[in-house]
């Protein structure tokens, strides 16, 4: 599969110079071949249709678009395509089984952390890499991680209470 | 918003990197962290028909103090790698100080430390604490290595005295004379903002005399201010009340700042004023604490 910015494509367009890359998208390798200036964000809602990446304001500033790379959260509009190739990514489509929620998610319908829902996938995996690494964060650490992601409907009151929900979940499973 | 059209290249090895900036002789642009660079490529404010990734370039990543005291800093140190970090925070707690204010934790992942003095933001916050550190960068070129001073680093806004073929490689501060201390001040609106005013404050003890100051400001000026000519002010002396009130004047009079949407020049200059004092008033009330 080919992306360029203006159409997917089988083969690829003429005169336009790609590069081959293979990310591994949430523990599955996806070969494509992209224009050097494809922005990842771009390549994960038009090439590989996962539209669960959102772009809010594409000037790095609200972190919806926010993705985990090899385990740390990074705006994805800020990082072209091309430079993931070999490495690891995962999406908010990883986060979820086929049949159940992760934690994560449950916190956020339990204690009602989205209105319009437009920053969740980033504010979720934004808290995903800091409950891998802490699992029991204050309210400030939590509020300090996601610092980076701007919501404009829920006055991030119920996201904070979500994400420590998921803490107190994780923490109890992994017993 | 998307780029114009660039090649790409990730070589393995700094020298590799070297030789494709001096084929494309200045049309080519190093890519660290991207945190700038991506977003002025999505504006179109750069458009090199060249982008040399050092991403995959191995042993960059690093900051340490060597036996000596002193510090280095790898080309692809990231921003959070200098947070939370005990060894920066007894080495040079202005570093320690500054890195959690540093835009905001996602771009803090990727941004690197020696990017940011690259890139010579006025209201960079690296510039200028390697400015108070009386820090240099190692550059590597087509021949060889060479030290380039902060106060000739940095030469205007966006601007760095890099030659089109030379890659910062490593930011270096000096072993202290006596014992580091220091503080890093921001005002900013809201997390992820540039400083409306910030001030980098570096200085070496020797018992209760200071025996090198260092401070520097970012937001206040069309580059980085080099307040080191006033600071020095305090060399030989105690940080007394006096003192502290006639450096945080003479730094106040260094200021450049302009009117803008994140407050007029006075303010500035204000804010300038009050985050010496506090700082240095600090730095004397737990040094007189430790003694
Ligand atoms: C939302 C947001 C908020 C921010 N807030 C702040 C803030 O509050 N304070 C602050 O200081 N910064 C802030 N930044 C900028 C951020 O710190 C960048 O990471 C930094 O300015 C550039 O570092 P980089 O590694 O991302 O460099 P890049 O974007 O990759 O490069 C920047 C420039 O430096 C050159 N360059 C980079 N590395 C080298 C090298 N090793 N050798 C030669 N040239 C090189 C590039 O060619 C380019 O011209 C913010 C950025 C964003 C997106
Ligand atoms: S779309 Fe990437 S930060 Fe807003
Ligand atoms: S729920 Fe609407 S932006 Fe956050």
């Amino acid at each position: 599969m080919t992306s360029l910015y203006d159409e997917v494509q089988a083969a690829p367009g003429e005169g336009v110079p790609t590069r081959r890359v293979t990310i591994k998208v949430n523990g599955e390798d996806r070969t494509v071949d992209v224009e050097p200036r494809l922005l990842l964000a771009h390549l994960l809602r038009q090439g590989l249709k996962l539209t669960g990446t959102h772009t809010g304001c594409d000037t790095t500033n609200c972190g919806a678009c926010t993705i985990l790379f090899e385990g740390r959260p990074i705006k994805s509009c800020t990082m072209l395509a091309v430079q993931a190739d070999g490495h690891s990514i995962e999406t908010v489509e990883g986060l979820a089984s086929a049949s159940e929620l992760h934690p994560i998610q449950e916190g956020f319908k339990e204690e009602h952390g989205l209105h319009c829902g437009f920053c969740t996938p980033g504010m979720m995996l934004a808290a995903k890499a800091l409950l891998d690494k802490n699992d029991n964060p204050t309210e400030d650490e939590v509020r300090w991680a996601l610092s980076g992601n701007l919501c404009r409907c829920t006055g991030y009151q119920n996201i904070v209470k979500s994400v420590l929900w998921a803490a107190e979940k994780m923490r109890a499973e992994s017993k | 918003m998307y780029p114009s059209r660039f090649g790409y290249e990730s070589p393995k090895t700094v020298e590799e990197a070297v030789a494709i900036l001096d084929a494309h002789g200045g049309e080519a642009k190093v890519l660290a962290g991207g945190q700038s660079l991506v977003p002025m490529l999505k504006l179109r404010f750069a458009a090199p028909e060249m982008l040399v990734d050092i991403n995959s370039i191995e042993g960059l990543r690093y900051h340490r103090v060597d036996a000596d005291g002193t510090i280095r800093i790898g080309a692809l140190c990231r921003h959070e790698d200098l947070e939370e970090d005990d060894a920066v925070a007894k080495a040079v707690p202005t570093i320690a100080a500054a890195a959690p204010l540093v835009a905001d934790p996602i771009v803090r992942t990727r941004g690197t430390f020696v990017g940011s003095v690259c890139h010579a933001d006025p209201q960079g916050d690296w510039a200028a604490a390697m400015t108070a550190l009386g820090g240099h960068i190692v550059a590597q070129g087509p021949k060889g290595k060479r030290d380039i001073p902060m106060k000739d680093f940095v030469i205007g806004p966006f601007q760095n005295t890099l030659a089109f073929n030379e890659i910062a490689v490593e930011a270096v501060i000096p072993a202290p004379k006596g014992v580091r201390v220091g503080n890093y001040l921001k005002l900013e609106r809201r997390v992820g903002d540039f400083a409306t005013a910030s001030v980098a404050v570096a200085l070496d003890m020797v018992g209760d005399t200071v025996a090198n100051a260092g401070i520097a400001l970012a937001g206040v000026g069309g580059r980085t201010i080099n307040a080191n000519d006033a600071a020095s002010g305090l060399i030989g002396k105690k940080l007394t009340a006096e003192n502290i009130s006639s450096v945080a004047a003479a730094v106040a009079a260094a200021a450049e700042p302009r009117t803008d949407h994140r407050g007029s020049a006075d303010y500035k200059r204000q804010i300038v004023k009050t985050f010496v004092e506090r700082i240095l008033t600090g730095l004397a009330n737990s040094s007189q604490k430790a003694a």
